[in-house]
């Protein structure tokens, strides 16, 4: 693989290759049951990001033996198979080893047509992108943390991290997509960034377009800010560059570390409207067009 | 004046600590010890938001003591 992919593909014969991933990690919610579900579409985000369809599992699991009961680990299995069921992906097994924190995740093998692949380096001047799901996960997560995050906003978030990219990944390849990622831990603009850092494009990015969980707005002006957004920030400071108009909490947003993000999509302006009408037919409601690539300074995104 | 010490405590911790001090002293001037820069951040916003006025002082590399001021009425 040439770039920074999260899946790897894996070319059998001429119409068939295999897409394998691996990803786990620590609680993000209290109830263990949502945080199997959680780290389960997490998982299988990065095959649906490829376009793939994923088939089988295998769970990785960290525990603490002599801090946590060990019904806490059958929920988060059972949240886990819950999300596996819905995918149609049969769990073959996995591997348990005693750790002082909690992780949990799955490595996944799915499947695709080669010439099918989505990379997520791949936009083409004159496309559009869409995001399709709202971002502010990090801060809520923050604010759970602290015990300060509203009731309404941790069911809401909890729902979305819950849900697959599924629909939206066998949307997306009906569109004619020219790259695709997920959006997790480097937010947003980082993973946009990592999508138009090696092209002769540059991204514009419409942030009062950009969905997001209003509750994170007011937590992040009371300092719900996780540590991973400042490192985002930081880290692409040299190729982000926001118009001042553009509120402070609407810029924490952009750079949030996401858990469970949605997938961020390019294809051609004429392809757009016709798939954002496929999410929201298919009850991707939040799904928005949030930017376009254009001809510019290599590798840049405005943010508007 | 009321001493915060949240050296040791990573985010969101600081900020619920320096959010508990000042409602419990609405009237008075609060000292927050921090040792990160993100820890900083998130005081000063917290302070920020609820209009206190804000002092920062290097003590020796991230460490850091804000002094924050409540709101005259």
């Amino acid at each position: 693989m040439e770039s920074a992919e999260d899946a790897g593909v894996y070319k059998l014969t001429a119409d068939l290759a295999l897409v394998q991933t691996v990803d786990f990690f620590t609680p993000i919610v209290d109830d263990p049951f949502d945080f199997g579900r959680i780290a389960v579409a997490n998982s299988l985000s990065d095959i649906y990001a490829k376009g793939g369809k994923p088939l089988t599992a295998l769970n990785i699991v960290c525990f603490p033996v002599k801090t946590l009961e060990i019904s806490v680990l059958r929920e988060i299995f059972r949240g886990g198979q819950e999300k596996m069921d819905e995918a149609g992906v049969i769990l073959l097994g996995g591997h348990t080893v005693e750790d002082a924190e909690l992780k949990y995740g799955l490595s996944v093998t799915g499947i695709i047509h080669p010439s099918a692949v989505v990379f997520n380096n791949r936009p083409k001047a004159g496309d559009r992108l869409i995001l399709t799901k709202p971002l502010g996960t990090g801060i809520i997560s923050t604010a759970i943390k602290g015990e300060m995050a509203g009731e309404k906003a941790v069911s809401r978030i909890v729902a979305s991290m819950c849900a697959l990219n599924r629909k939206a990944s066998e949307q997306m390849v009906l569109e004619n997509p020219s790259a695709c990622t997920d959006i997790t831990g480097f937010g947003l603009l980082g993973h946009a960034s990592e999508m138009i850092r090696c092209t002769d494009a540059c991204i514009e990015l419409d942030s009062s377009a950009v969905p997001f969980f209003p509750e994170a707005a007011e937590l992040s002006e009371m300092g719900m800010v996780p540590g991973g957004l400042y490192r985002n920030r930081d880290y692409l400071k040299d190729v982000v560059e926001i118009s001042k108009d553009v509120p402070r909490h609407l810029v924490d947003i952009l750079f949030d570390p996401q858990t469970s993000g949605g997938l961020l999509i390019s294809l051609p302006e004429k392809n757009a409207g016709a798939l954002l009408h496929r999410m929201h037919d298919q009850g991707i409601e939040e799904a928005a067009v949030i930017g376009r690539v254009v001809p510019g300074p290599p590798g840049r995104i405005a943010v508007r | 004046m009321i001493e915060i010490d949240v050296r040791g405590f990573s985010c969101p911790i600081p900020v619920v600590k320096t959010q508990k001090a000042m409602r419990d002293n609405p009237k008075d001037m609060l000292t927050v010890l921090v040792e990160t820069e993100v820890s900083k951040e998130n005081v000063s916003r917290l302070a920020q938001s609820r209009k206190y006025s804000i002092e920062e002082k290097t003590v020796s590399g991230d460490e850091y003591v804000l002094t924050l001021t409540p709101p005259q009425k």
